[in-house]
């Protein structure tokens, strides 16, 4: 059971970032934990939810990071500087660690769509596929002992209750911006991957060997502030104008 | 790495126990004496100790006998199917010496080289994770052995002083596994301090090409499962200090106690100097352990500026 599907998975199902579009409201983190702490398996629970230190189960974060060209130290007057949003959940590996390191067969990946899953019934909660995984993907439930992670929505993806527009993960469909995009990354003529395409989508720490599924497309070149303060705002400056505004402007000007 | 103390526990009991089952399966002691009898119920009370603590962290330990299933690509699999095979060779030579006063080769040599597996398996837990860099070599099984092959030594020396015997043979054998343990994890902790990182900032949000990436909000103001488990982060100055003290209390201290008990050959001395010697190598041995568990950063970590 914990041994990887042997061939390709003939779909896989995935999400792709776009890092030039987040904005880092968090809402996916929100409707992410509201579905999953119904759906799939044993709720996500917080812990001390109400005092100083709380903290919960989450399988889809979102980190902020600064990045900071050469020589660039003041965001907005350094280029490319710029702050970037990044949500992340599981990535859904080819080369799954968290798999293969499971010993009781509770966590594997599904030949048919690639979606990596636990199964919860199995679960001892040893916590070696967190230990396993690069991308922090996968969160031990402290009050159900078992280890939690993002199901790609299965419960909602397949299923045929919910109308077709629904029928895609939670975080999917509540983003805001349009950020987040899920589909079949194995058909090249798919949304999602035209989208790697075009926009150079890559893949997170590809060092580590896991062959993630999904995408994040970087964000766009990004024009400096300084090329935009090169036009000033000219107030004097009346050229241009036509009908009742050029006969004001001749007025006001004689008077 | 956190240092969940049930893990380093397991590691240092399970260790020391299958290096004593390992020395007693090669028929070192002579199974006549009370003190080579009560050396195969410690090694078997260190082992079932040691995997008993292991399970202390489990979510749900009820379903541990699930962990026997998946020994075809989990070493964690593999190191359960080993540790109760293992007890199959082992109890029945702890029967022979304890009831029988005698020892078989074959099946003493048969618990040796599983004990080794075992232990190998152990090892390779930690060592098969490309997470996390500094465990994932090589000289990370190489140093549970050779860690598990002298605490196996040094506690059958002390058996061999109590039983009234000479324990020379032994405690020659020691000195050098203490030496080779020690030097190993000498390369270890040379090889983790010299570590260029596999992945960085960088290279987990990709956007390296951009420029230089720091974190500048973590997703939580506070911690959450992934920073407690994994972020535990020990001082520079603290790792050096403590991997000293290591070598002190887990090297040099038990070699010089050796000798002492090698000269002494015999009596109340021998026995007290190689009594102490193993406590003093337990001692080197869980700060080794904990120092294994807190220097190691976890790749994830890039995501949360640690």
């Amino acid at each position: 059971m914990t041994s990887l599907p042997s061939l390709p998975t003939p779909k896989k199902l995935g999400l792709v970032i776009d890092l030039d579009v987040c904005v880092g409201c968090h809402a996916c983190v929100i409707s992410c934990k509201e579905w999953n702490t119904g759906g799939y398996g044993a709720a996500l629970s917080d812990q001390n939810p109400y005092g100083a230190d709380v903290s919960g189960t989450f399988l889809n974060r979102i980190h902020t990071f600064e990045v900071v060209p050469e020589g660039g130290q003041v965001i907005g007057e350094a280029g490319e500087a710029r702050i970037v949003h990044f949500p992340k959940s599981c990535l859904h590996c080819e080369d799954a660690p968290c798999v293969t390191v499971c010993p009781t067969g509770a966590s594997y990946k599904r030949a048919e769509d690639g979606i990596v899953l636990v199964d919860e019934s199995k679960c001892i909660g040893c916590g070696l596929c967190a230990w396993s995984c690069a991308y922090g993907a996968r969160e031990m439930d402290l009050a159900a002992g078992v280890m939690k992670k993002c199901t790609l929505c299965v419960d909602r993806i397949y299923n045929e209750t919910l109308q077709e527009i629904d029928r895609v993960p939670s975080c999917v469909r509540t983003c805001p911006a349009n950020a987040r995009h899920y589909g079949d990354l194995a058909d090249p003529a798919s949304d999602v991957s035209r989208m790697v395409a075009e926009r150079g989508g890559y893949d997170l720490m590809p060092e580590q060997g896991t062959r993630p599924t999904n995408k994040y497309l970087p964000p766009r070149p990004r024009k400096p502030l300084a090329a935009s303060a090169g036009s000033p705002v000219l107030a004097e400056n009346t050229d241009g104008a036509k009908g009742f505004f050029a006969w004001l402007d001749g007025m006001l000007d004689r008077i | 790495m956190h240092p969940a103390p049930s893990i380093i526990l397991f590691t240092t009991l399970s260790g020391m126990g299958y290096g004593l089952a390992a020395v007693l399966g090669l028929g070192l002691l002579d199974p006549t004496m009370i003190g080579t009898k009560v050396a195969y119920a410690l090694a078997l009370a260190l082992i079932s100790g040691g995997l008993l603590a292991s399970t202390l962290h489990l979510g749900n330990p009820q379903r541990a006998w699930r962990a026997l299933s998946q020994w075809r690509s989990s070493w964690l699999s593999r190191e359960g199917v080993m540790a109760i095979l293992t007890f199959a060779p082992l109890t029945f030579s702890a029967w022979l010496a304890a009831i029988e006063g005698r020892h078989v080769v074959a099946v003493g040599l048969l618990g040796t080289v599983m004990c080794g597996v075992t232990v190998y398996c152990t090892a390779m837990i930690y060592a098969s994770l490309r997470s996390i860099q500094a465990w994932n070599t090589g000289l990370t099984p190489l140093c549970y052995l050779l860690f598990a092959a002298a605490g196996g030594l040094l506690l059958a020396t002390a058996f061999a002083f109590v039983n009234g015997g000479n324990g020379a043979l032994p405690a020659a054998l020691a000195l050098p596994a203490l030496a080779a343990a020690w030097v190993a994890k000498n390369a270890w902790w040379t090889r983790l301090r010299m570590l260029a990182p596999l992945s960085t900032p960088e290279s987990a949000t990709g956007l390296g090409h951009i420029g230089h990436v720091r974190l500048f909000e973590r997703p939580h103001i506070n911690d959450n499962y992934l920073t407690r488990e994994m972020g535990f982060k020990v001082a520079r100055k603290h790792a050096a200090k403590l991997s000293k003290l290591a070598m002190l209390a887990g090297g040099a201290l038990p070699m010089l106690l050796l000798i002492v008990a090698a000269v002494a050959g015999q009596g109340t001395l021998a026995i007290f100097a190689a009594v102490f010697a193993v406590a003093g190598y337990a001692l080197g041995l869980v700060v080794e352990r904990w120092l294994f568990f807190a220097e190691a950063r976890h790749a994830v970590m890039n995501y949360y500026g640690g």
